[in-house]
């Protein structure tokens, strides 16, 4: 176990496309980091550099206290799940799992003991003679993850390890990494473009950007203090939506009617002609099921609803609006970065399901107002982020982290201690 | 596929079946026919008779045919061997890496395969004897492996090129060296790579009659098909049509018996399971 630190890593491809720009980041012994981004902005290429897979042009890659930019991968002593598992075909499943051991020259005896202990915790014990090509897919993620698992490493690098399962299992498989990685407090660094996966598995996430990094902090800071335009488009699930806004005094002018701002935010948009106003789907409401006690904090106004979705659970209305065309351009631009194609300007807003908000027509709409946040459309720059607030978030899930290992390790203690050896599980 | 397509297909089949078997089937007749029966005219021999193969095991032309057998099945074995071996590391650093010239490697190597052997025959001959390789095997071996190895290379590449980068990687970062990779995780994967280049160059070694007939004088060296085109007949007005078409059918086997042996091996995708499904 060690923690890994990064050093203004850069990498350059031999045409001069730096694929990582200037990465430093700082990974604590035990933490859960997760590299997250659109297609193209460099985390498997820092995957790929941490474990050494990929050379690194400058910057320094400290594991466990030791520079390891001219180490072979062998020498790392990482562990790394592969986007397809890289199983050796021709081997069992026994022998996959057995085959770093088998390598480090183990004994038999040991080796057969150390799998078996991998199998259990994977469930994998009836399928230790069968060939890989005789597995499901989860199977075969599994078999993956016991190879990772069966010797001591450093750390775990997994490089999107779930995106070739279907959606059921993708679930299951997340909780089954998370259980894994409390249970075992191997430092972990995950690659994913799935922001579910970011959201629900990291202790820290990292948002990258074209090779550089735009914000490190907790789920929870990244949802509720974003940097920038970029962070807050990627985070969230549907989307943040972007609202074209002028500044009159202390008040933002909407397509969705003037927003009314506190003292301090008024302070920190001021002097901005044409502003972005970031409100999340979950900040809307059907105004006519809104208690009468939260309708002071927010504002009403009246849209026509476009299109809307129940689930069940949750229910999604479209709200189409205006927008002026330069901000049309850059929020398009923004969403062909975030992989995604918007067509049109539209609000997506989340009511609640047993509102009977009918498709076009007119309807009455609350907004709370006390979590918008304010963006500079040129810069992207989040004009109202409460640093200390976002920091508060990071801070507590760091010590909640470091309270989960402690619990582990006494666990862990305890049934190595006792006679009933049940285990951390 | 509707009732009419399919008995095309099979009339088609059929007609390429006979047109590729019966000189086989011919020779086979032939091998089994008596001395006078041969110009009978008739496709199944009158009683059949195993003269002609008597007369190349045991008989006059066994002092011909025996030694060139063995010269045959050792050249062969060997300039194979090392043709596999040579191509796998040729094909494996021509699949992975990226070095200076490799294109060059590749199209040098397939202008040797489409040079005509019959154009190098003579220096080569000249050469030879001067340096006492003349009717030796590596003075068969040599010219054979100029055969067999661009093949290989080609055929060996393109296995390797089908196994993913990844395996070798998780091998590296399961904490093996470059030579373990490659020999615990890459050459089993290309097994059936390695086999049907196998074969494929045995077959042309086996095959050659220009080399061998020029560059060897005695049985010290000489391969069948050479061998064959030395057979006499009794007598100077008679043809040994019935021995060599015995020779041609006993030299016919054991290409027969590689490629059942080693069929199943070239058909199955050893990859299979190694990635997603």
């Amino acid at each position: 176990m060690a923690s890994i630190e990064m050093k203004h890593i850069v990498k350059q491809y031999g045409d001069g496309y730096p694929a990582v720009n200037d990465v430093s980041l700082d990974i604590a012994d035990g933490e859960f980091m997760i590299l997250v981004g659109p297609s193209g902005c460099g985390k498997s290429t820092l995957l790929r550099m941490i474990v050494g897979l990929e050379d690194i042009t400058s910057g320094d890659m400290v594991i466990g206290g030791t520079r390891v930019n001219d180490k072979a991968p062998r020498d790392r002593n990482l562990s790394m799940v592969f986007q397809n598992y890289a199983l050796y075909p021709h081997m069992t499943v026994f022998e996959n799992i057995a085959f770093p051991l088998r390598l480090a020259k183990m004994e038999d005896a040991e080796v057969r003991r150390r799998v078996t202990e991998a199998a259990d915790v994977l469930e994998l014990k009836d399928h230790l003679e069968r060939k890989p090509a005789n597995l499901s897919g989860g199977q075969r993620q599994r078999v993956a993850m016991g190879r990772a698992i069966v010797r001591q490493a450093e750390a775990f690098l997994f490089d999107e390890p779930l995106s070739n399962l279907d959606a059921k299992l993708r679930g299951q498989m997340r909780t089954e990494i998370s259980r894994l990685q409390r249970r075992l407090g191997i430092t972990t660094v995950y690659v994913t473009h799935d922001q579910t996966e970011a959201m629900t598995l990291g202790d820290r996430v990292c948002v990258l950007r074209k090779g550089k990094i735009q914000q490190v902090a907790s789920p929870r800071e990244l949802y509720e203090q974003p940097v920038n335009l970029f962070v807050a488009g990627f985070i969230g699930s549907p989307p943040m939506n972007f609202l074209p806004a002028t500044v009159e005094g202390n008040r933002l002018v909407t397509p969705f009617g003037p927003i009314e701002l506190d003292e301090k935010r008024a302070g920190q948009v001021a002097g901005h002609e044409l502003l972005l106003v970031g409100i999340r789907p979950e900040y809307f409401e059907d105004a006519s099921l809104v208690d009468e006690a939260k309708r002071p904090v927010g504002t009403v106004f009246r849209a026509r609803v476009d299109v809307t979705e129940w689930l069940g659970d949750s229910q999604y209305a479209y709200i189409p609006y205006d927008a002026p065309e330069s901000i049309t351009a850059q929020l398009r631009e923004l969403s062909r970065e975030l992989d995604s194609e918007e067509l049109r300007t539209q609000a997506i807003v989340s009511i609640d399901s047993t509102s009977r908000i009918r498709e076009g027509r007119e309807a009455e709409f609350w907004l709370d107002t006390r979590k918008i946040h304010v963006f500079d459309p040129h810069s992207g720059e989040n004009l109202t982020r409460d640093a200390e607030a976002g920091a508060a978030l990071t801070r507590m899930a760091t010590e909640d982290r470091l309270e989960h290992a402690e619990a582990a390790r006494g666990g862990q203690a305890e049934s190595r201690g006792g006679a009933t050896a049940v285990g951390a599980a | 596929m509707s009732r009419k397509e399919k008995i095309w297909w099979w009339v088609g089949g059929l007609a390429i079946v006979v047109y590729c078997l019966f000189p086989i089937g011919w020779i086979v007749a032939l091998s089994f026919k008596s001395a006078g029966d041969l110009n009978s005219g008739e496709f199944l021999p009158n009683g059949a008779t195993l003269d002609n193969y008597s007369l190349i095991l045991t008989g006059d032309a066994s002092e011909l045919f025996l030694p060139a057998l063995r010269n045959s099945f050792g050249i062969c074995l060997i300039a194979t061997a090392i043709s596999c071996l040579l191509s796998m590391f040729a094909a494996y650093a021509i699949a992975r890496l990226d070095f200076p010239g490799k294109k060059m490697v590749l199209s040098t190597a397939l202008v040797v395969a489409i040079f005509p052997v019959i154009s190098i025959v003579t220096p080569l001959f000249n050469v030879w004897r001067q340096i006492g390789l003349y009717d030796t095997w590596p003075g068969l071996i040599i010219p054979y492996l100029s055969l067999t190895l661009p093949i290989s290379i080609w055929t060996m590449s393109a296995f390797f090129r089908e196994i993913p980068w990844e395996m070798e990687q998780a091998a590296q970062v399961d904490g093996a060296t470059t030579w373990q990779a490659f020999r615990k995780v890459i050459v089993p994967l290309a097994a059936p790579g390695v086999f049907t280049t196998a074969i494929i160059a045995f077959f042309i070694a086996w095959n050659d009659f220009v080399y061998g007939i020029s560059l060897t004088s005695t049985s010290a060296a000489r391969p069948v098909p050479a061998a064959l085109g030395l057979f006499s007949g009794a007598s100077q007005f008679e043809d040994p049509t019935g021995a060599i078409a015995a020779a041609a059918v006993i030299v016919t086997i054991p290409v027969v018996v590689l490629v059942l042996l080693f069929q199943r091996r070239i058909v199955a995708g050893l990859t299979n399971g190694a990635v997603k499904g």
